[in-house]
């Protein structure tokens, strides 16, 4: 198995905020070229790569879903060259004062990155009843600390902006940074695309980087219509153990990929993964979940006439923040489960697919 | 004249990217050493750590100056093992608890890497949102491998320094921006006074190593060198922000007083009128809280009339500030000149 780790860090250092998906896109696209026969990008921005499978046509077809793109923030207004901004998806306000930020500016001035950070003012410059308490997002400033006439000539308002935490290794073979929320599972798709350039398969494989996870699920509601795959499996990060997290919704850091339970998931998927876990010795967590699992899957599965669909999850601390943390075993043991699955996809599963009622 | 150039830029990018929290300034005082090797001058390391330079000059009657920066910065103790590469840490100095969720942090001598995270906002409440993370809720995470971390190790924000054309942008400009300074001083003393330089130690958690350096050097008078919060922000309800401190670009800012000092009014006087005579842009800090090595040094001894000058910087003890290349060379600036015109005569005029 190769090492993912250098892939997973040059994507790591790339924007991609909901929307503003391409320079992520450009860099998954050209990992992937050579792992599939064909790529392209689907109305909504997703990157649609097609391994295409030894069956015969029309083959059946398996859509694996991880978004590539981030949360972060907008800039909403300019107030004496200070930004105010809103969130992009779910942004905790309580972890920005002191984060270094870029926002990726389109002003009249040219379209260029300008570092920046968010400042937190001070007391004296805040409403009284905020005190020592936690500062909205809406008191926060986002500070290039260029003069106001040059921030006024780069930057407008809608101009986004993602963290700029670069990627740092941890120990225990763990990696921090932002976006690893889906940046991880999109390595994870990428170990499974290259562990399927030797192992044949029947199923014709779409490997989809969506677009607008973060924002209600949008690119894989159009990708799945237009791929219109026989099933969908949606790699998703999920929640780890840690510091302020230990409850029944965690699992453990690097003790392996997880499989949900659920409304979300088709009973006979998540059967076959865990049969075939079981079978590999490969170790994973299961997760309940009752309603939505808050990955594309909860989209894949209504798509059209219906897809069967499956959630894996690869836990991740601090979830949402500059510093969420992923083991790189979880990413690796996640794309082989998947390249397993599939390659043991015979032109028959669907049919075997039913309802133990 | 000798000025801030890309040489200087690059020794506060490597100053700033060190990590030196008050009572572990190691890896500061060394590259002090380093740099200050190969210029004539007595140079000691005292009892506490601090880094003490005496250049003598060459004409007559010389006033002995004592200039100083500070070398050490805030930061964090490890301080018990949770197990699983988790620890709980103190702050050293003052620091704002706020500040620190979802920061990287780089730990102990070899820089190990670690995160102070969050609980994810899926799993937070609206009312956890509107209370604080305490700082006992908060753990430095180092990964699950363990690593050659132990307690007492002390860590600081991982924030690497960066340039976008006139500004800067780096973890601790409070106090290496003044350190670069105090070096570049060194290099090139001015000629009419004894030039008494103090890398100081320990000055966030009290003033401590200016405290003892200023008996030793025991100066005429004292010029403290430290960088200072530009609060410059607009306030939330569109009123005029009056209590900004100091603002960014408006050049070095001179203290009259603070909450440990007022500065000799004489010296006040001295670096005023070298600015006007000399074109450098100043502004007065704004007086009131805060305070400076100035506020140690001023009651050594018999007492000596002291000053400090800051260069502004918004941001301070957090993950990252922000500060501007030219407030920075007119603070080197206004303090090289004034140190150049200043004779024995001063001490003698009244002070106002």
């Amino acid at each position: 198995m190769t090492d993912i780790t250098p892939f997973l860090k040059e994507l790591l250092t790339a924007p991609g905020l909901s929307g503003y998906e391409d320079l992520a896109a450009e860099i998954i696209s050209a990992k992937w070229k050579p792992l599939v026969h064909a790529i392209s990008r689907g109305r909504l921005g997703s990157l649609h790569g097609l391994r295409r499978g030894t069956g015969r046509s029309p083959r059946p077809s398996v859509m694996v879903a991880t978004h590539m793109d981030a949360i972060g923030l907008m800039v909403t207004g300019i107030v004496d060259g200070f930004l105010r901004f809103t969130e992009v998806g779910g942004v905790d306000p309580r972890v920005l004062p002191g984060t270094l930020v870029t926002v990726y500016a389109t002003g009249a001035g040219g379209h260029r990155p300008i570092p920046g950070v968010v400042v937190q003012p001070p007391v004296q410059l805040l409403p009284p009843e905020i005190g020592p308490n936690p500062v909205p997002l809406e008191y926060l400033f986002l500070d290039t600390g260029l003069p106001p006439s040059n921030v006024a000539d780069l930057i407008r308002v809608g101009d986004v902006v993602s963290y700029a935490q670069p990627p740092l290794e941890l120990s225990g073979e763990t990696i921090a940074g932002h976006t690893l929320d889906n940046r991880a599972s999109v390595a994870a798709l990428t170990v499974c695309l290259e562990e399927l350039q030797s192992r044949p398969h029947v199923w014709d494989v779409w490997a989809v980087a969506t677009t607008q996870e973060e924002i209600g699920m949008i690119g894989a509601i159009g990708s799945t219509f237009e791929l219109h795959p026989t099933i969908a499996i949606a790699v998703d990060v999920t929640f780890a153990k840690g510091p302020g997290s230990s409850d029944w919704q965690t699992s453990s850091l690097g003790k392996g990929p997880t499989l949900c339970m659920g409304p979300n998931i088709h009973p006979a998927l998540y059967k076959a993964m865990r049969d075939l876990a079981d079978r590999l010795e490969i170790p994973y967590g299961l997760e309940y979940v009752p309603r939505h699992t808050g990955t594309d899957a909860f989209a894949t599965q209504v798509v059209a006439e219906g897809v069967p669909s499956l959630v894996l999850g690869i836990p991740l601390r601090y979830m949402h923040t500059p510093v969420e943390v992923v083991a790189i075993k979880d990413i690796q043991r996640a794309g082989r489960l998947m390249a397993e699955f599939i390659a043991g996809l015979t032109p028959d599963f669907i049919e075997k697919i039913f309802w133990d009622d | 004249m000798q000025t801030i150039g890309n040489a200087q830029i690059k020794l506060l990018e490597k100053l700033c990217n060190a990590c030196a929290v008050s009572g572990d300034e190691a890896e500061v005082r060394k590259i002090v050493l380093e740099e200050l090797k190969g210029h004539a001058g007595d140079i000691r390391v005292d009892a506490l750590g601090n880094v003490l330079v005496t250049r003598s000059g060459s004409g007559k009657k010389r006033l002995k100056v004592m200039v100083s920066a500070h070398m050490d910065e805030v930061g964090f103790m490890l301080v018990a093992d949770d197990g699983e590469g988790l620890f709980r840490f103190e702050t050293v100095g003052g620091m704002d608890v706020r500040q620190l969720p979802g920061k990287a942090v780089l730990i102990g001598k070899d820089h190990l890497h670690g995160v102070i995270g969050a609980r994810p906002i899926h799993l937070t409440t609206e009312e956890e949102l509107k209370q604080k993370i305490p700082l006992d809720a908060l753990r430095i995470d180092i990964g699950p491998g363990g690593g050659k971390v132990k307690l007492g190790d002390r860590a600081t924000f991982a924030t690497r320094f960066q340039r976008n054309g006139p500004v800067l942008i780096a973890k601790a400009f409070d106090d290496r921006l003044a350190v670069v300074i105090l070096l570049e001083l060194v290099k090139n003393p001015p000629d009419n006074i004894d030039l008494l330089a103090a890398f100081t130690v320990q000055e966030e958690i009290g003033l401590r190593g200016a405290k003892v350096a200023a008996y030793s050097l025991n100066p005429d008078l004292a010029v403290v060198v430290d960088a200072t919060p530009a609060n410059d922000l607009p306030g939330w309800d569109g009123e005029e922000n009056a209590s900004f401190n100091t603002k960014l670009g408006l050049g070095p800012a001179i203290y009259i007083a603070d909450s440990g000092t007022i500065s000799d009014p004489r010296l006040v006087r001295h670096l005023n009128v070298t600015a006007q005579t000399e074109g450098i842009p100043i502004q007065f800090r704004q007086p009131g809280a805060g305070g400076t090595d100035a506020g140690a040094i001023h009651k050594s001894r018999a007492g000596v009339p002291s000053i400090a000058v800051s260069v502004p910087h918004r941001g301070s003890h957090t993950a990252a500030s922000i500060a501007r290349l030219d407030d920075w060379k007119n603070t080197f600036a206004l303090i090289h000149a004034a140190l150049m015109r200043l004779t024995p005569e001063l001490l003698a005029s009244a002070r106002g």
